[in-house]
């Protein structure tokens, strides 16, 4: 059975312009697919979609085997895992609370929640020691980062849903995370949906690329299928990362 | 005179407290409320602004002669706490507002309920905004309760203007000096707190 499947969704917006249109995709449990096309082609609300922030206008997204819209919104987000950009981390409160937000909420003891923010840092490569009692201004961007990784895992969810994780770091540590993510996803085996804009970071963490433009899924590949792909979005997205 | 100063002051701040007090028990959750039905904003936000645009002494004489009301210090506590709620209010509303949506949804994507949504990121992020609403309103306050002396409320309004009718500088200055010191002390300790829940950055 599909971790997540989108069955031929639409969304419109509220003016009634469409951001997604048929629009169907398949991750199987344990894979990490990557989302990737041109800004503006509905990546992040094929993303928002499946934690529920969005409402299909047509179609069916099925997550765990219910529809999305049968789930209770509050459950549905608190097993899927949500990385974005480094803006998402909580500027009021210091990396060990960040990552400690899913587990509160959801009524974790605090021995057991504590552990378990110990053991995610340590996951993502910081000690808590050190870090747990910074504020995000306190840490580089690709740190916050790391953060943002062990605080979307703190709940232990089956799926993890990434928006641009990485987009805004500097090209080596951007390349290093996506790895270290790639090692991580593998080790864990939790189900990924990756959104990214850059060819390259695609290829690096996933199994499979869905290539999204203009709200749909065109095409969809196996990273050794990339290079001979002559559809002209991937051409461009080639050209675009260098390949 | 020592001693009609001393319990005037005491008069004078418990007039403040009482009605920044309400004012802030009333006006936060008015204005969470009204963060979560912003359909209500302009109106409620509009209704009181009329009454903060009200003069003092004007709003005083208006509520004089309402059933329940009358000369004393019940009428200066509701007129003061008219007063002190339209900052908070405002500060409120103005401060949840302000936190980043990305924030938000942040929180909300990661499941909070609407209750810890509140709880656990927009009052933190707004509470410096929200403070500096009650430390206005206080501020306000100590000023507005000086010119509530004439219809009874007491404090060190009566030492200025029993001062003034009776060409008694002492008097006046009696009540004018510690009205000021008063207000510049309520500023400067609510300003310290508002600093201190300033989000790092």
């Amino acid at each position: 059975m599909s971790a997540v499947a989108f069955d031929r969704v639409a969304v419109r917006a509220d003016g009634g312009r469409p951001i997604l249109e048929d629009f169907s995709l398949e991750v199987a449990s344990g894979e990490a697919v990557a989302l990737v096309g041109p800004s503006g082609g509905g990546k992040t609300t094929a993303l928002k979609l499946v934690n529920a922030l969005r409402r299909p206008t047509a179609g069916a997204v099925v997550v765990g085997g219910r529809r999305t819209t049968d789930w209770d919104p509050i459950a549905l987000r608190r097993r899927t895992g949500w990385v974005i950009q480094e803006i998402g981390l909580f500027p009021h409160r210091t990396v060990a609370e960040n990552v400690a937000t899913v587990p509160e909420i959801s009524g974790w003891d605090p021995a057991r929640t504590r552990a378990r923010v110990a053991e995610l840092l340590a996951l993502v490569g910081l000690d808590v020691a050190r870090y747990g009692d910074r504020y995000p201004h306190e840490l580089s961007g690709g740190q916050r980062q790391r953060v943002g990784v062990a605080r979307a895992l703190a709940a232990d969810p089956p799926l993890v849903l990434l928006d641009e994780p990485f987009a805004a770091l500097d090209p080596v540590t951007r390349f290093a995370l996506g790895g270290e993510f790639r090692a991580l996803q593998r080790q864990l085996g939790r189900t990924a949906l990756f959104v990214t804009h850059d060819l390259r970071e695609a290829l690096r963490v996933a199994d499979r690329l869905a290539v999204v433009a203009e709200g749909r899924v065109r095409v969809r590949l196996a990273p050794d299928e990339v290079a001979a792909c002559d559809d002209p979005v991937v051409r461009a997205l080639r050209e675009a990362s260098g390949l | 005179m020592t001693d009609e100063i001393v319990r005037a002051t005491l008069e004078h701040c418990v007039l403040v407290l009482v009605s920044v007090g309400v004012a802030t028990a009333v006006g936060v959750p008015l204005g969470v409320w009204l963060t979560r039905r912003t359909a209500w904003q302009r109106p409620v936000l509009g209704v009181a602004n009329v009454v903060q645009t009200i003069p003092s002494l004007a709003l005083f004489g208006l509520l004089i002669p309402l059933p329940l009301f009358g000369i004393g210090m019940r009428t200066a506590l509701v007129a003061l706490t008219l007063y002190a709620l339209l900052p908070i209010l405002r500060n409120t509303v103005a401060g949840i507002a302000a936190v980043d949506p990305a924030l938000r949804e942040a929180a909300v994507g990661m499941g909070m309920t609407d209750a810890q949504l509140l709880r656990r990121v927009e009052l933190p992020l707004a509470a410096s905004v929200i403070f500096a609403g009650i430390r206005v309103a206080t501020v306000i306050g100590v000023g507005l309760a000086t010119i509530a002396a004439p219809i009874g409320a007491g404090g060190l309004g009566t030492l200025v203007f029993s001062g003034v009718a009776s060409l008694d500088d002492t008097r006046i200055l009696g009540g004018a000096v510690p009205a000021a010191l008063l207000a510049l002390a309520a500023d400067g300790a609510l300003g310290a707190v508002e600093r201190r829940f300033r989000t790092p950055r």
